[in-house]
């Protein structure tokens, strides 16, 4: 298995529905039944809230300004990137949508080879 | 060091990886422990265990990868070969045309595995330098890697949309050599050639595909009239003045049947119903004679399946075989009017004809002026330029 970064991406100011937000809750619980597994999840405040510090600068705002904005990032376990796919489109989404990377692979092995 | 790791590897990408991390667990027990003895030999052991660990970790995953991270020469797969594992070469191709992969790499990739073309081949052909080619499949085969594209044939649910983008790519390969923007001729035909002999191989995989046979029939019905697209000086003939007993009339046999079986199998796709409009031109004694009201209904149903301005537009020259110039006129002015083609050369030169059958000669000529603007082709340049002068611009 393969770890994922699953980033949401959702329209600036958009309202989420109390389905979507259930939708949420359930979505571990539905990955792990299509055979993946959700390892870690942050949920974001909006960007009105964000700082941003660029070269000493502090500013307010997000780093990047776009029409749609990070809401959350959660981590999943996935077979290859098909399987990632199919479990990151599960994700619920009100006007925007998600971006699936791969991340590094930081484990070291243990044994000392010298 | 590499080569040490790659013996253990036999895979040059893979060994680079463990070369790194090799690097990178130095930094670490280095600074913890000190640098040891023999820091080289240190490295090269810790590298060639990386390069085990990474094979036996990742098995399943590189035993399934091993002509995407093979050496230069062995990189083509003897897609063409009858004998090899046909199960194989279908997962290479969903592979190399995975939606993951920008399009353009999608291309580059299928050209230089699946055809086996080599690099600098595939940067002539696709007209961008070889070191641009070069980056762009070592870049497709790194994403392939490490966000690990599967090689694997898709499951039910995205088989259709897979199959899909993998003939979309065919057939941009074939268009890309069919009308390459500029370059040699010879550049062109091997182009077109080789899309034909994927959608050959296409089909001998998967016989039970409506749209893969209606997309060997649509490029084969290209390979049938390929005699007389052009005169003995290289100019373009129009479809009306070509040579009709020049076509090749067993392919075009092939076509046709290709055509019915995949028009019996449900209802038909984009592919299946442009190779339908393709065979009723082959089959027609002469331009006049053509079919024209079933040409629109095909055109309808295209339509339907595949709106695009590009089918409004060839759909137009159909009805004025139909209803006459005049009524296509007005479908074309309405695409003018759209504005998504403006870019494209073949609105104005159409437009162009379509005012000279009218007898508006003076506009016809600001149209085929419009449309030599458009074009890089040398060839379309140059039956414009000769269309210009004979209509006494």
């Amino acid at each position: 298995m393969a770890q994922y970064a699953v980033i949401i991406y959702e329209r600036e100011g958009v309202d989420m529905p109390p389905e979507v937000l259930a939708a949420h809750e359930a979505l571990g619980g539905r990955i792990v039944a299509a055979g993946g597994r959700e390892v870690a999840g942050l949920a974001l405040q909006p960007t009105s809230t964000a700082t941003s510090i660029r070269g000493g600068v502090i500013s307010d705002g997000p780093f990047i300004e776009s029409k749609e904005a990070i809401l959350g990032v959660f981590v999943i376990e996935a077979r290859d990137l098909d399987h990632a796919i199919e479990l990151a489109a599960m994700t619920p989404i009100v006007d925007g949508g998600v971006e699936v990377r791969p991340l590094l692979d930081f484990q070291v092995v243990g044994e000392d080879p010298a | 060091m590499l080569a040490a790791t790659v013996r253990v590897t036999r895979d040059l990408d893979a060994a680079e990886e463990a070369v790194q991390e090799a690097y990178v667990q130095a930094l670490r027990t280095w600074g913890r422990d000190g640098i040891p003895r023999r820091p080289g030999a240190w490295l090269t052991t810790t590298a060639r265990r990386r390069a085990l660990n990474g094979l036996r970790q990742g098995r399943t995953q590189r035993a399934k990868l091993p002509l995407l991270l093979g050496p230069e020469e062995d990189d083509a797969i003897d897609t063409l070969d009858p004998d090899a594992i046909p199960d194989d070469r279908l997962r290479l191709v969903f592979t190399c045309c995975h939606p993951a992969l920008a399009p353009e790499a999608q291309v580059a990739l299928t050209l230089r595995l699946v055809c086996g073309v080599a690099t600098p081949d595939v940067a002539r052909a696709l007209l961008v330098s070889e070191t641009t080619m070069a980056a762009r499949i070592t870049r497709a085969k790194q994403k392939i890697a490490v966000a690990r594209i599967p090689y694997a044939e898709p499951g039910p649910a995205e088989r259709p949309a897979r199959l899909d983008a993998v003939l979309t790519v065919v057939h941009l390969v074939h268009s890309t050599g069919h009308t390459a923007p500029s370059g040699p001729d010879l550049v062109r035909d091997d182009l077109a050639g080789r899309a034909l002999d994927l959608a050959r191989m296409l089909h001998r995989l998967v016989p039970d595909e409506p749209e893969v046979a209606g997309l060997l029939a649509l490029l084969l019905s290209h390979h049938a009239r390929r005699a007389t697209r052009t005169d003995a000086e290289g100019r373009i003939v129009r479809l009306a003045d070509q040579d009709r007993s020049r076509w090749d009339r067993a392919v075009i046999t092939e076509v046709d049947r290709l055509v019915v079986a995949a028009l019996g199998a449900g209802p038909p796709g984009r592919f299946t119903l442009q190779a339908a409009i393709a065979a009723l031109h082959a089959q027609a004694p002469s331009y006049a004679a053509t079919d024209w009201p079933q040409v629109v209904v095909l055109y309808d149903h295209l339509r339907a399946v595949w709106p695009s301005p590009v089918v409004d537009l060839n759909r137009a020259v159909a009805v004025a075989e139909v209803d006459g110039p005049a009524a296509a006129l007005a479908l074309v002015d309405a695409l003018v009017a759209d504005g998504r083609l403006a870019r494209y050369p073949y609105l104005p030169a159409t437009r162009s004809e379509l005012l000279e059958r009218l007898g508006r000669t003076a506009e016809a000529v600001e149209d085929a002026r419009r449309a030599l603007a458009l074009t890089d082709n040398a060839a379309e340049q140059d039956h414009l330029q000769r269309r210009i002068t004979a209509l006494g611009g």
